[in-house]
Formats: structure tokens, C-alpha cells, sequence
């Protein structure tokens, strides 16, 4: 036992993976169906919600462009939203390409590529020592399914459900996203004042003239490259904290 | 017109990209401050922005919108999990707009 590898495979850690995997899948179903509800909007049908949802597993990526698709944007600003929103997981991919041991066959690393999210990496990197592919692809086998049906099921349910449910359904997204920025917020003095500034520029925003008749997607665009970058002048984050738990 | 089956293929690119290139070609940590702080605020500052005042146009009124957000805000804050953060907001969405 002691000479296997860390990257080999093991039904334990597949199925523990799958254990964790569980509780996952079943919050990615309940906001997946509301972003099929934005997906919808869009004019997407269940089948194109579904593949954007299966090659995507992004959030606040998907809803960002959902957007811009609904306003007749062009590929190109599609792509910008895309990029800004899901920057944040070029950082957890660097802090995981941290954790492939020398020695793991590198096709591991375009699978695990594949479904990087925010909660996917939580339990990935909270592991202790080299990463094994395993684990994480048990935890995917039960997350991407429900991501990708539970969206084409939004898409079916907004047309079926009656009104008051589709808008109860509409903030679970915004549910989701508050579970990922609060409690960093509460965390961090400057996290919290970034969130507070955002909400308040973005309210601002949304009623100037001028910068009002912009779309949602090119104001998100604006304001988180322009946040994020006084942020980053005035507020430096030290450099040893995103990796310093890597061996 | 555009094409969803191109805005989908554009779309997954990129993400498969962003989540790639660190994992093949990068490898190593990004050194510079700036571009790593900038890392670090960007999904705090988008996820932000994107919720407000989005949510409160969500619903079908603004009331039950602020609402939610309030009480996701909080619940979030006490330690929920993402699902009980999610149904907590389509809780307080579809009780208050019994009554509106």
C-alpha cells in the first residue's frame, strides 16, 4: 500500500469523491435551474443550455454571457464577459498545478482542467498532499451532471412553472454568488469594502445617464476591471498567501 | 444574426483555456503583486457587481429582490453552504410575494 502512487487509481477515493461530490451536485441542480431560467431569456434551448452548461461549469461565466446573448451582443464582447468572470479560476488552477506530484501522467491535468470551480477546487485543495485525479473526478461525475441538466431543466421549467416560482427560482444564482463573496468579506476588512464599493458603483451605474444605456455585460466589464485595479494599487495582496500551503 | 451553437463554442474556449493554461503551460506561481492582487479581487468585485441591483429587478417585485439579498447576505455571513444560502433567497422571494 505504502508504494502506491499518489495519482493511481483507488475505488476508496473515487467513492469518497463521489460522497463529497453529493452535497455539491445538489447545489449546483437548484442554481443551475435558475441560470436555465437566464439561459432561456437568451433564447436558448434545453439542448444548447445543456452544452453550454456541460462545456462551461461557470456560473456567474455562463449568466454574464447569458446576458450579453439576450442583447444581441457580438462573440467578441461574449468572450471579454467570459474572461472576466471566470479569471478567478486561473488562480485556483495555478494554486492546483501546484499540487500534481512530478511524476502524474499530464493528461490528468487537461480532465482536471475541465471542471475547475469554486467549490470543485475547495474540496480539492483542502485534501492533504499530492493531488489525486480521482478523488476529483468522482466529485465531478456527480457535480457536472447536475450542473448541465439542471440547467436545460430551468430552460424547460420557465415556460411550465407559474410566475411566482419562476421568480423565487431567479435569485438562486444570486445565492450562490453571495455564498462565495461573504464570507471572504467577513474575513477581510478590505474584501468587504471591495464588495460594499461594488454594489454601490454598480446601483450608481446602472442609473446614470450615459453609462445606464451601456449593457449589463460591458458595465460588469467596466466596473470589475476598474474596481479590482484600485484594489490591486491600494490594497497589494502579500504574495505568500495564495501558496503557501503548497509542499 | 448571431449563432448560440458559436456564442456557446466561444464561450466554452474560453473558460477551457483560463482553466488550462495554469495547469499546462504556466505551472508556476505568478510573482508579480499587482497581477496577483488583481487575481485576488476580480471574482469578489464581478460576482458584486453582478448582484446589485440585479437581484432586486429579478423578482417580480422590488421589495422581495432586497429581501433576499438582505437574508442572503446574512446567511451567507452565519456560515451557511452555498444550497442553504440559494434556498434561502427563493425562501424569502416566494413568501413575501404570497403577500404582495
Amino acid at each position: 500500500m505504502s508504494s502506491q502512487r499518489s495519482y493511481s487509481f483507488s475505488r476508496q477515493v473515487l467513492v469518497n469523491g463521489i460522497r463529497d461530490g453529493i452535497p455539491i451536485g445538489l447545489g449546483y441542480f437548484a442554481v443551475s435551474f435558475s441560470l436555465g431560467i437566464a439561459a432561456r431569456k437568451a433564447g436558448l434551448s434545453p439542448f444548447q443550455g445543456f452544452l453550454a452548461s456541460l462545456f462551461n461549469n461557470a456560473s456567474a461565466g455562463e449568466y454574464a454571457a447569458f446576458t450579453l446573448i439576450a442583447a444581441n451582443a457580438g462573440y467578441l464582447q461574449v468572450a471579454i464577459i467570459t474572461l472576466i468572470a471566470n479569471a478567478r479560476y486561473l488562480l485556483m488552477s495555478c494554486a492546483l498545478a501546484q499540487r500534481f506530484s512530478p511524476d502524474t501522467p499530464f493528461f490528468h491535468r487537461f480532465l482536471i482542467g475541465y471542471d475547475v470551480t469554486d467549490e470543485l477546487f475547495g474540496i480539492t485543495i483542502a485534501r492533504p498532499g499530492w493531488l489525486n485525479p480521482y478523488y476529483t473526478y468522482g466529485a465531478i461525475l456527480v457535480a457536472a451532471p447536475a450542473w448541465s441538466i439542471g440547467t436545460a431543466l430551468g430552460i424547460i421549467a420557465g415556460n411550465l412553472l407559474p410566475l411566482r416560482a419562476v421568480s423565487a427560482l431567479s435569485v438562486a444564482l444570486y445565492g450562490m454568488f453571495l455564498a462565495i463573496i461573504i464570507p471572504p468579506a467577513r474575513k477581510s476588512r478590505v474584501v468587504a469594502g471591495l464588495v460594499a464599493v461594488s454594489f454601490f458603483l454598480s446601483f450608481i451605474c446602472s442609473y446614470l445617464p450615459g453609462i445606464s444605456t451601456l449593457s449589463d455585460g460591458t458595465r460588469t466589464i467596466l466596473l470589475t476591471v476598474l474596481i479590482s485595479c484600485a484594489g490591486a494599487i491600494l490594497f497589494p495582496v502579500k504574495t505568500e498567501e495564495e501558496n503557501a500551503d503548497v509542499q | 444574426m448571431y449563432n448560440n451553437y458559436i456564442y456557446i463554442a466561444v464561450m466554452a474556449l474560453v473558460s477551457y483555456t483560463i482553466r488550462i493554461l495554469p495547469l499546462t503551460l504556466i505551472r508556476k506561481p505568478i510573482k508579480n503583486q499587482f497581477i496577483q492582487s488583481f487575481l485576488y479581487y476580480v471574482p469578489y468585485v464581478t460576482l458584486s457587481v453582478m448582484t446589485f441591483p440585479a437581484i432586486v429587478h429579478a423578482t417580480q417585485s422590488p421589495v422581495s429582490g432586497a429581501l433576499a439579498l438582505v437574508v442572503g447576505i446574512a446567511a451567507a455571513w452565519f456560515g451557511a453552504n452555498l444550497f442553504q444560502v440559494s434556498v434561502a433567497c427563493c425562501a424569502v422571494v416566494f413568501v413575501i410575494e404570497l403577500f404582495l
